[in-house]
């Protein structure tokens, strides 16, 4: 059985103009030590998605789907105080953002140590523990130290570690990485992707990754979902995607990479996008 | 080939003010920097944050002056802490920065944006500044119809060629671009960057292109610098860099740069399969 389950996921926003579809009929599915990409530019409605599996959207979105399901529980019939005791425990989230997401007011070490205290019981002690070692497992060096920082103590790639360290303290059975690397050096980024896979690899995680940069969805993806305006264009194993792209938004996407770069221009998706999509590729 | 810009051992140094309980510290930005670019031609510059690359790019830009060294513009020594600058030298050094979303002023309308320039730095009557910014518009893939809309009507991408367009206001010989399609998807990266090289084209405008994206780097420049915590650690011609990399801050750069090759992806997949 899946881990997580999603077919025809609908969330629309209601807006001054009436209601936006901002996902449209999105199916996927989440195997446990699974890594999965959701690939596309911004406004595809790729963090939308998620965010409402996770039920943080806020109160002007609809969320409708045939089924969203969970290790077997239903996302949508859950009441808010059920879904408290999941969201953060079984299924968490990096939020794209490190330095915006984290509270400033607080140090790492009492933002950790809250996910722990809410969702594991933990008393004072093991919680310090804990933090520390969560912190090592990240990378952050002189951890004991270290959670005394407030956020603005530390630099970007930091922040990062840590927001990935809380999102990983209750050993969740899904995480789910919302451009955990667009903020980032190309160094940092490389660090951050691999304790990502390494962490997903050791505690057999199932990784959902939202980016729009196919370097990252070709390091570490297992299978991938290109998204454009809300609908799925593409569903494929990395490989394949790669080397044969089905739709044409693939193929535009694949051609503005710079590396790919033949002659003097980029080829742009709007050039592409004309022609139309290959039936059966947005169902 | 006539050089439009030129560096000469380049150095800048911030100090750091003490406190009572804490002293005086000089942080040394840029640790003497020499670089020069050819008319028409593109200098990327390449580095991790903190490295001193956007500090370099404002001595550039003749907004910060150096602590020593000597600057030149089209063969013209350049000394800000002395002798100030003329309007003249402004307007052939201009800059995009960074982020888009931080650059433009929220409450003055695209038309004022690309008009102000030339308020500023001209004479021109309202009524040319108007037709200049009506053509720099189509120039750079917008409309007419874009004049009197506020930024927060526009895309980041679009927002991108507002900001490359004020550049241009003032026809600059040397642009200096500070990482102009890192906070942009890769659909209009691929935009933007089409457009910079065609404006390249056109205008004769010679880049100095600040980023760390190492695949942009590739497609676009003709020499690259790569920085690091202040020193040039090399410093050759596009195809020297990327064949032969010989600092190892080069070569640890290179291979983190993703990649998105058939080849690289099944060697992962063997190697994950393996484990």
């Amino acid at each position: 059985m899946a881990l997580l389950d999603i077919r025809n996921l609908v969330v629309e926003f209601q807006t001054a103009s009436g209601p936006f579809r901002a996902v449209d009929g999105v199916s996927l599915h989440v195997e446990e030590r699974e890594v999965l990409a959701i690939v596309g530019e911004s406004g595809s409605g790729k963090s939308v998605s998620m965010l409402a599996v996770m039920g943080l959207l806020p109160w002007t979105a609809t969320v409708t789907a045939d089924e969203m399901s969970f290790g077997g529980r239903d996302l949508l019939k859950l009441s808010p105080a059920e879904r408290r005791k999941i969201v953060g425990k079984e299924m968490s989230m990096i939020f794209q953002e490190p330095m915006a997401s984290l509270n400033p007011c607080f140090t790492i070490g009492f933002q950790i140590e809250e996910v722990l205290r809410f969702h594991m019981g933990m008393d004072k002690a093991q919680r310090r523990e804990r933090a520390i070692e969560l912190l090592r497992q990240v990378g952050i060096p002189e951890p004991a130290e270290r959670l005394n920082s407030f956020p603005h103590q530390m630099s970007g790639g930091q922040c990062q570690r840590v927001m990935i360290a809380i999102a990983i303290a209750c050993n969740p059975k899904l995480l789910i990485a919302d451009e955990p690397t667009t903020a980032l050096d190309v160094t940092i980024q490389k660090q951050i992707l691999d304790l990502l896979v390494s962490l997903q690899a050791k505690y057999g995680m199932g990784l959902i990754m939202i980016t729009h940069n196919m370097g990252v969805v070709a390091e570490t993806a297992d299978r991938v979902i290109v998204q454009y305006k809300g609908r799925k264009m593409e569903e494929a194993d990395v490989l394949s995607l790669f080397e044969s792209p089905k739709s044409n938004y693939t193929r535009a996407l694949l051609a503005a990479l710079p590396d790919n770069a033949v002659g003097d221009r980029l080829p742009t998706v709007s050039d592409m996008l004309f022609e139309p999509a290959p039936s059966g590729a947005a169902a | 080939m006539t050089k439009v810009v030129e560096g000469k051992n380049i150095v800048r140094d911030y100090h750091i003010g003490g406190g009572l309980f804490r002293g005086q510290r000089t942080v040394h930005a840029v640790k003497g920097v020499s670089f020069s670019v050819e008319k028409g031609k593109t200098l990327a510059i390449v580095g991790e944050s903190g490295c001193g690359k956007s500090t370099l790019a404002r001595i550039i830009t003749l907004i910060d002056p150096a602590t020593s060294g000597e600057l030149f513009i089209d063969g013209h020594k350049v000394d800000i802490a002395r002798g100030g600058l003329t309007k003249e030298m402004r307007r052939k050094v201009q800059i995009v920065f960074q982020n888009p979303y931080g650059s433009l002023n929220p409450r003055q309308k695209i038309g004022d944006v690309l008009g102000e320039p030339l308020l500023i730095n001209t004479d021109k009557p309202a009524e040319e500044r108007r037709d200049l910014a009506m053509k720099m518009l189509k120039k750079v893939g917008l409309g007419p119809e874009h004049y009197n809309r506020y930024p927060h009507m526009f895309s980041g991408g679009q927002r991108q060629r507002i900001a490359i367009a004020r550049a241009l206001m003032l026809n600059p010989s040397l642009l200096v671009l500070d990482e102009p399609v890192s906070a942009l998807d890769l659909s209009v990266q691929a935009q933007v960057l089409n457009l910079l090289a065609d404006l390249q084209d056109e205008f004769q405008l010679t880049y100095v292109f600040i980023s760390h994206d190492l695949s942009v780097v590739r497609y676009i420049a003709d020499d690259v610098m790569v920085m690091y915590f202040g020193e040039a650690v090399e410093y050759g011609s596009r195809d020297e860099v990327f064949a032969d990399p010989k600092h190892p801050y080069t070569k640890t750069l290179f291979a983190a740069t993703p990649r998105a090759d058939v080849a690289s992806i099944k060697a992962r997949l063997a190697k994950k399969k393996a484990a």
